[in-house]
């Protein structure tokens, strides 16, 4: 990415993948980010890794914010990650938040997700990663 | 890469194009060498602009529009205007959740836009997403409007038929004229229709709409419909008078005046951005500061101070 002209706001969509209903956590990360200054695209709920991608691509995301508590996450967030990259998208980086179990965070991150944050995690830490993962695109 | 970016995005690829709308957003200067190279390739979209107040439904509106036109063979693109946060300059876009049916549709490209502080209901970078959108071959393109509902007229000059959504309980017939969007209408609609008072506002808007002198020959007389966007009624009928509105201007050869405006406006549009760089430019100058030492020593006065001013910023460069 680094011919690429650095962009004056970063763009994150937050995806709601899978069958899980409770998109609390995913719209309190998206008013985190808005009051960060970003520019967040949500999806709302029940995508496809699919839709997501495709949405990633018409929108020209930095990244995408993945809030699984369903328990899928082991299949859906390294799908998105290998989905991008059939794309030749996998300069888009996927990270992602909810009910993950600290077990599956070492596969998850070999799989390609950059980064988890569980339950607890302050905004301001998850804004605070994404401000310097985002710059780093365009390095 | 072989290719340019322009070659790509009228070759119909989602990133290269999604690429070039942020570039257009941003204002790089990137941009400009791609939209004149896309320029040529413009001009065959029609365009539909979608208005009204926050919360009548326009997402749900557009997404049933979608779905009409795509059943009728129509590719469809959407650029969906949302506002930006005065406190922190971002913003969350959220017209998508309502249009998640057609994320997979290879004839669907939804863009969603944040209003960066522009006033009028669009983007400053509303006009030239539609113009990639207009390249890459789409046969409609759907402009959605933030959900200000007065003074919201920028978005009058950019579409063909502009669509005014309302919907019942929101205030009586004075709200909608003194509103401004009377004026602005080809179309209004009713959404939400099975909501209480849905016929007296159709009365309502029926009869300012009469009241109004307007020569039936050479004018034409908004209908005024209704629908439920959500149970997907009367989407039909709307688009209908979206065709009989678009019959209306060919035959009176208004689409080539819109025509006309669009390209005027959009010229206006770049000038008034670089006259307004160049003023921001020449206020942040030393020389600047001495006028206006000059002024409040009131050695100087502020008309010629601006004719100074004035001609500084118009020297050639």
């Amino acid at each position: 990415m680094s011919q690429e002209p650095k962009p004056r706001t970063y763009r994150v969509l937050i995806g709601k993948p899978g069958l899980d209903g409770h998109d609390r956590g995913a719209k309190v990360i998206a008013r985190a980010l808005r009051d960060a200054g970003f520019e967040v695209i949500y999806s709302g709920l029940h995508q496809t890794p699919e839709m997501l991608v495709r949405i990633a691509l018409q929108e020209d995301v930095d990244c995408i914010g993945l809030s699984i508590l369903s328990g899928a996450h082991n299949t859906l967030m390294p799908e998105i990650v290998r989905l991008l990259e059939a794309e030749g998208a996998g300069d888009i980086f996927v990270f992602g938040g909810g009910i993950i179990p600290e077990n599956d965070i070492g596969p998850l991150k070999e799989a390609g997700v950059r980064a988890i944050f569980t339950p607890g995690t302050p905004t301001t830490e998850v804004i605070e990663y994404l401000r310097e993962a985002c710059a780093n695109r365009y390095q | 890469m072989n290719t340019t970016l322009t070659e790509r995005i009228l070759g119909g690829d989602v990133r290269s194009a999604g690429r070039l709308m942020r570039w257009v957003d941003d204002d790089l200067p990137e941009a400009r060498h791609e939209l004149a190279a896309l320029y040529p390739h413009t001009g065959r979209a029609y365009l539909v602009g979608v208005t009204g107040n926050p919360g009548s439904g326009k997402s749900t509106l557009v997404n049933a529009l979608v779905a009409h036109l795509r059943a009728s063979g129509k590719t469809v693109g959407v650029v969906a205007v949302d506002p930006t946060s005065p406190f922190s300059g971002g913003a969350i876009l959220g017209d998508r959740v309502r249009m998640q049916q057609h994320s997979l549709d290879r004839g669907v490209f939804i863009r969603s836009v944040a209003t960066r502080g522009n006033l009028g209901g669009i983007s400053r970078s509303t006009p030239a997403m539609v113009q990639v959108l207009d390249a890459m071959g789409f046969d409609v393109v759907i402009i959605e409007t933030v959900g200000v509902g007065q003074d919201e007229v920028d978005i009058v000059r950019l579409a063909d038929t502009n669509i005014v959504v309302t919907v019942p309980g929101l205030g009586d017939d004075v709200q909608a004229e003194k509103a401004g969007l009377m004026e602005i209408a080809d179309i209004f609609v009713i959404n939400k229709s099975d909501q209480t008072g849905a016929d007296r506002l159709l009365r309502e808007l029926r009869t300012m709409l009469h009241l109004r002198p307007r020569d039936a020959a050479t004018e034409w007389t908004p209908p005024v419909l209704k629908t439920i966007a959500v149970r997907d009624e009367g989407i039909d009928t709307l688009l209908t008078n979206i065709e009989a509105h678009t019959s209306w201007l060919s035959a009176h050869g208004a689409r080539h005046q819109r025509d006309r405006t669009r390209a005027q406006q959009f010229v206006r549009l770049i000038v008034t951005e670089a006259l307004s760089h160049r003023l921001n430019h020449a206020l942040a100058s030393s020389d600047w500061q001495s006028t206006l030492d000059a002024l409040l020593a009131r050695t100087q006065n502020p008309h010629d101070a601006a004719d100074a001013l004035l001609n500084a910023i118009l020297e050639p460069r």
